[in-house]
């Protein structure tokens, strides 16, 4: 293998937090979203890796990864179903003016 | 030589266009940075030999979850408008820490020890992931199917208009 596992490592941690950030400072809710998008993509990079440099006769990375795949297509389904709802009746998708239940 | 320029230039891609998707002011070109950045993620994925995955991806992340996205921003519209301030007021402390985190992690793996074994992929990996699927990992399948069924009906439950 020509590439050292530590490189992988960090590039998934890299954009891990960059996914971070984006969560923590968009304040649409789209773009928390895409940021939590970002982060799920950074897990399966790290567990390809995994499989890759540890045990790559059996697959488990990559069943691991494909049950992360499932999950991040309900969850930004249901999420982008939210998002539009919300939409609908309160007229934003700016996190910080839906504050129903703090009226 | 050659995997490590491919890995440098899918890096720099991946993590240019992340940042560019946090960072952008016009979230609907954050979205398609956000496509720019699963692509690299995939090239990733082929450079680690999971060839698969990275179809995956490509099929899943770039074909459904971004057009989604997409879909989404088109919707509301009405929060495109350039003037119209993208982040809150607490962007500073999370840069603060999400580079502290990034450095936590980037210490973390430069100073644990990692069994690396450097073995080959078996012959034909996707009729194994199959098998494995199939038999080790029936359970999680199922239950991932049932996961599917009902983000399907509580996509199509939250997301109608209601008379």
């Amino acid at each position: 293998m020509a590439i050292p596992i530590n490189w992988f490592l960090v590039l998934a941690a890299g954009l891990f937090c960059i996914g971070l950030y984006g969560v923590l400072s968009r304040r649409n809710a789209i773009g928390i979203l895409m940021g939590i998008e970002l982060m799920l993509n950074a897990v399966n990079i790290n567990l390809i890796t995994f499989w890759r440099y540890i045990n790559p006769v059996k697959l488990t990375g990559q069943v691991f990864a494909i049950f992360v795949f499932t999950v991040a297509a309900a969850e930004v389904a249901v999420g982008l179903a939210l998002v539009i709802a919300i939409y609908r009746n309160r007229d934003t998708v700016i996190v910080e003016e839906i504050d129903l239940l703090k009226e | 030589m050659v995997p490590v320029l491919i890995f440098g230039l899918s890096s720099v891609v991946t993590l240019g266009a992340a940042l560019a998707v946090v960072t952008n002011k016009n979230i609907l070109h954050s979205a398609f940075y956000l496509i720019l950045a699963f692509v690299g993620v995939a090239s990733i994925y082929v450079l680690l030999e999971a060839p698969f995955i990275a179809v995956v991806q490509v099929l899943v992340y770039i074909g459904a979850i971004a057009i989604l996205i997409v879909f989404a921003i088109m919707l509301t519209r009405r929060l495109l408008s350039k003037d119209l301030i993208q982040r809150n007021a607490q962007w500073g402390l999370s840069a603060l820490g999400a580079t502290g985190l990034f450095l936590v992690l980037g210490w973390i793996v430069y100073s644990v020890n990692w069994p690396v074994k450097l073995l080959t992929v078996p012959e034909d990996p996707i009729s194994v992931l199959g098998q494995e699927l199939l038999s080790t990992y029936v359970v999680p399948f199922e239950i991932a199917s049932v996961l599917l069924l009902a983000a399907l009906v509580g996509a199509i439950l939250i997301g109608r208009e209601r008379e």
